[in-house]
């Protein structure tokens, strides 16, 4: 193994420059094994060391008084009182489930789930953010059916409830789908568990699955574009194992409840690779590991396949001395494997022996401090020109169209193939603003939702990042709840190429902004870039997901409305916002104009006015206006409650504006006729802006006496419609 | 009343079991693990939902040899009340409690939602407490749903009386709509729905609490 020429060939398969390469000739002063190149160019890969985007996410707010960890451990931490905390992350795993959709979503999924337990949490809750390409393109079909198979398929079966989501189709993703999962976890704020490594002499323990030759190279392959022999990469996604999952959480839970773990990290990207050195790292400490003691499921395994191996549903601990008998006893319980394979050294190295050679010996801190940063060019996007966007040849139809059309309908046909009941917890299903999970054996609910639209952050990176913040923001106040925090997965284009990196920049300008405006940190976060094929990248995606806590979940808001006769609000004021609106792209086939501008100051004293009417008890039907505007929020309010509705707008604005702006900071909401003066009374005191649209009820949606008369029953049918038949048109 | 949760590894619904019998009956239930011979005397015993091995192999046939298990059809047998839901239902068919089986649902993709079901048989002791012929809603959430057993096998479940739920519409092609039944004596029920979903307004309705509050009935 030792004996292979290290050669210039070797070195760039590797996906390391002349520069990198040279640089670890002179960390190390002599020339790397095999398997050190190896390790090299996984822990050097963009994938694991951010290294084009770290001096860029050090901008960025992630502190809060309640704020109990930030971004640089496996998963974020806020405190939500009674002595509970939240963890959480989001992460992508857009390569893998494109090559294979199956086991590609299902694997980011089961990633996903430890980096939040391995903390301690018990995972409560499953979220996704998913962008595949045009529905017509030949691809889409296939890739939309394994996505939400292995999604559904791996948490399902661990038992943690996939409560919502959203799903959206464009064709900058034709080539490179995005597959973005989201945990929440809930632990006790006085038991969270770090990886950082401690005390010298401890053992290092490998729990979980087998190591096997699956997913070698993972990382290395999420950091570079797809080409046409991209299909050739298959072998390099690895395959889950939800069962296995499911006992290492319990085990792992198990063990957590005793004071054995000193430091414990899973193992993903990487693997065992990645995995020690940071914990090393963290600890400022050396790892001493004997690779015969790796539990392996393969004959014959080299150092290097099982340091770079990425199989899956496996954690690394550091336990106190001592306690080995009692942590493997538990291990055994749930019929998991169980071996001390090393231990911490004073050498600040990562010491590799095999039959008793030393077959590796590298310093910590060359592998992750001292990896490449680049201060990549950047250029910024273009300011656009604000343009006029024409109305359409006939407003019902462009309503049916948007309402039944890919981006816009419901998402059933999705959610109905997650367990999003189990763990008895879902007070708020898929479907409505933001998701809302009880805490167990408490009154207090969980709000959780996942946003970005891209379309905004192509045409403006930093009013898009804002809005992507935003967004999340408010559909987790519509609902009731406090946003806290949030996680991102910020998923872009080739970062070498100028433009790629202005609109990175900018989203996170944006994106920064809106966090510090609105009191709502960045705690954890992933980042996933060469999103291109061919040299074509896909919109900037800076997916956010926001988590939010309501004190009594019996004071919660639900969009469907629920009473005939109940008077529709709108709060927040519309504007000539067509812009790089769903209405343009989706009706008139465009794209262009300024998309709307986020005025972060009106964004939060709106919110902060429809939060507290919630939590006061006199809201209970709310909805926030995104894509599609106000027609798109009250037709999704009336198929929800099954009842019609009839409005009226002024005529400040024509007609398809007042109905497709995209105008940020409103909601709608339906109260009864008397609660409807008094908000509107307090509405006005405070100086927002209230319009009164008219009332629920009947069997139609009218707006301005029969400029747009749509039955009910035609609607639904277009909304609930268009998944199922475009899925079932391939089968 | 007393009870008893089998946790198979793998199991899912362990616990929101737990929580509902404990809510309803006013008394925690024994969670036993599948490796435990002999657990204590019960009035009442639970096969949960979940993924017991992973649905591996096929459903519920690793738990069905399980150790636990022998101990379930010994007691099962002798007339304790014994419920199995979604993966237990699995596991009941599979370890000769219940006859038939359950295949992949018809259009071969998981189903989680609210569904409508008629109660068909009102005078089971788990059903007692419901009317005979009236609908009630409560969620799904399986795979492997479609339940299917040979002609004459249906039709003596249905002369027997032994269909205790029955879905109104199709949800996974199963034999006749067939939602749960009952063994010969009564005192085994297998259903796919799961109750203890269905047990507060807050989880979106009580249909499934009329089950467990009809048990408690029976047995006080």
């Amino acid at each position: 193994m030792t004996d292979i020429q290290i050669t210039p060939e070797l070195v760039k398969e590797h996906g390391l420059t002349t520069a990198e390469y040279d640089r670890i000739l002179k960390a190390l002063g002599r020339t790397p094994t095999i398997t050190e190149l190896g390790i090299y160019s996984v822990m050097w890969s963009e994938h694991c060391s951010y290294k084009s985007s770290r001096i860029h996410l050090k901008k960025l707010p992630t502190k809060a008084p309640w704020v109990i960890q930030g971004p640089g451990e496996n998963a974020g931490v806020i405190d939500i009182g009674d002595g509970q905390a939240a963890i959480f992350k989001m992460e992508s795993h857009n390569h893998p489930s494109y090559i294979e959709p199956y086991q590609g979503a299902a694997t980011g999924v089961g990633g996903i789930l430890r980096d939040v337990f391995t903390m301690g949490a018990r995972p409560v809750a499953n979220m996704n953010a998913l962008r595949f390409g045009e529905p017509d393109h030949p691809k889409t079909r296939h890739l939309v059916a394994g996505v939400v198979a292995g999604i559904g398929g791996y948490g399902n079966c661990v038992g943690v409830p996939t409560v919502g989501g959203e799903t959206n189709f464009d064709a900058s993703y034709n080539g490179n789908i995005l597959v973005n999962a989201m945990t929440v976890g809930l632990a006790d704020t006085d038991k969270i568990f770090y990886s950082a490594a401690a005390g010298v002499g401890n053992p290092v323990v490998y729990v979980g699955s087998k190591t096997g030759r699956d997913g070698i190279h993972g990382a290395t392959m999420a950091s570079a574009e797809f080409t046409e022999d991209s299909e050739e990469k298959r072998p390099t996604v690895q395959v889950g194992d939800p069962f296995t999952e499911k006992l290492l959480i319990e085990a792992c839970l198990e063990l957590m409840a005793t004071d054995a773990i000193v430091a414990i990290q899973d193992m993903g990207a990487a693997g065992l690779t990645s995995s020690s050195v940071e914990m090393a790292s963290k600890g400022g400490v050396g790892f001493e590991l004997i690779l015969d003691h790796v539990p392996q499921r393969e004959a014959n395994m080299t150092p290097y396949e099982m340091c770079l191996s990425e199989s899956q549903e496996r954690m690394l601990m550091v336990l106190k001395p001592g306690r080995e008998d009692m942590a493997k006893a538990i291990f055994e319980k749930w019929e998991l494997d169980f071996a001390v394979i090393g231990h911490i050294t004073t050498t600040g190295k990562l010491t590799l022996k095999f039959k008793g050679e030393v077959v590796g010996d590298l310093p910590i801190d060359s592998l992750v401090e001292d990896a490449p940063q680049y201060d990549r060019p950047s250029k910024p996007t273009p300011k656009r020109d604000a343009v006029d966007v024409a109305a359409p040849a006939d407003l019902g139809k462009a309503v049916m169209d948007l309402v039944g059309g890919p981006n816009l309908c419901s998402r059933r046909w999705i959610w109905e193939q997650y367990d999003h009941m189990v763990m008895g917890d879902t007070i708020q299903r898929p479907g409505g603003d933001a998701a809302v999970v009880r805490i167990h054996g408490t009154m207090k609910g969980l709000a959780i939702s996942t946003d970005v639209t891209p379309r905004y952050c192509y045409a403006d990176p930093v009013e898009g990042g804002k809005q992507a913040v935003a967004e999340t923001w408010r559909n987790i106040t519509a609902v009731g709840a406090l946003p806290l925090a949030i996680t991102n997965c910020l998923n872009f284009g080739n970062p070498e190429r100028p433009e790629i990196m202005g609109q990175f920049v900018g989203c996170l300008e944006g994106m920064g902004e809106a966090c510090r405006t609105l009191d709502y940190p960045i705690v954890s976060g992933n980042v996933s870039l060469y999103n291109e094929t061919n040299g074509k990248g896909i919109l900037p995606t800076p997916a956010i997901g926001g988590v939010g806590v309501m004190a009594d979940i019996d004071r919660m808001a639900t969009i469907g409305f629920d009473r005939a006769g109940d008077m529709i609000l709108m709060i927040g004021e519309t504007k000539n916002e067509l812009g790089a609106s769903l209405y343009q792209k989706e009706i008139l086939g465009e794209d262009k104009g300024l998309p709307p501008l986020v005025d972060l100051m009106v964004e939060r004293r709106n919110g902060d006015f429809v939060r507290a009417l919630i939590e006061n008890g006199q809201v209970t039907t709310c909805h926030d206006l995104s894509d599609g505007g106000l027609i798109a929020a009250l037709a999704d309010m009336a198929i929800a409650g099954g009842m019609g509705a009839s409005i009226s707008v002024g005529d400040e604005l024509p007609l398809h504006v007042q109905l497709f702006s995209e105008t940020q900071a409103r909601y709608l909401i339906a109260v009864d006729a008397e609660l409807a003066t008094t908000i509107r009374q307090e509405a006005r005191d405070a100086g927002i802006p209230v319009t009164m649209l008219g009332t629920t009820g009947g069997e139609r949606l009218r707006v301005n006496d029969g400029a747009i008369d749509l039955a009910m029953s035609d609607l639904k049918a277009a909304h609930q419609g268009w998944f199922p038949n475009y899925m079932n048109a391939a089968e | 009343m007393k009870s008893a949760v089998i946790v198979f590894p793998g199991s899912n619904c362990d616990r929101d079991m737990a929580v509902a019998l404990e809510k309803i009956t006013g008394q925690k239930p024994v969670m036993v693990w599948h490796q435990e011979y002999d657990f204590p005397e019960v009035d009442f015993i639970a096969l949960p939902g979940g993924f017991s091995y992973g649905d591996y192999l096929r459903c519920g046939a690793m738990s069905a040899r399980s150790h636990v298990m022998k101990e379930v059809i010994k007691r099962a047998n002798a007339g304790v009340p014994t419920l199995g839901v979604c993966n237990g239902f699995q596991i009941l068919t599979e370890a000769g409690l219940l006859p038939g089986a359950l295949m992949r649902n018809a259009n071969l993709h998981f189903v989680c939602r609210d569904v409508e079901m008629t109660v068909e048989n009102g005078d089971s002791m788990f059903t007692r407490n419901y009317e005979a012929g009236t609908t009630v809603t409560i969620p799904v959430a399986h795979h492997d749903g479609n339940y299917f057993a040979d002609a004459d096998t249906l039709d003596r479940l249905e002369g027997e009386g032994q269909v205790a739920f029955r879905y109104n519409d199709d949800v996974n092609g199963a034999q006749r709509r067939i939602a749960g039944i009952l063994n010969e004596k009564g005192n085994v029920l297998g259903m796919m729905p799961h109750p203890e979903r269905m047990i507060e307004p807050a989880l979106g309705g009580t249909d499934g609490r009329v089950l467990f509050e009809s048990v408690l009935h029976t047995l006080g």
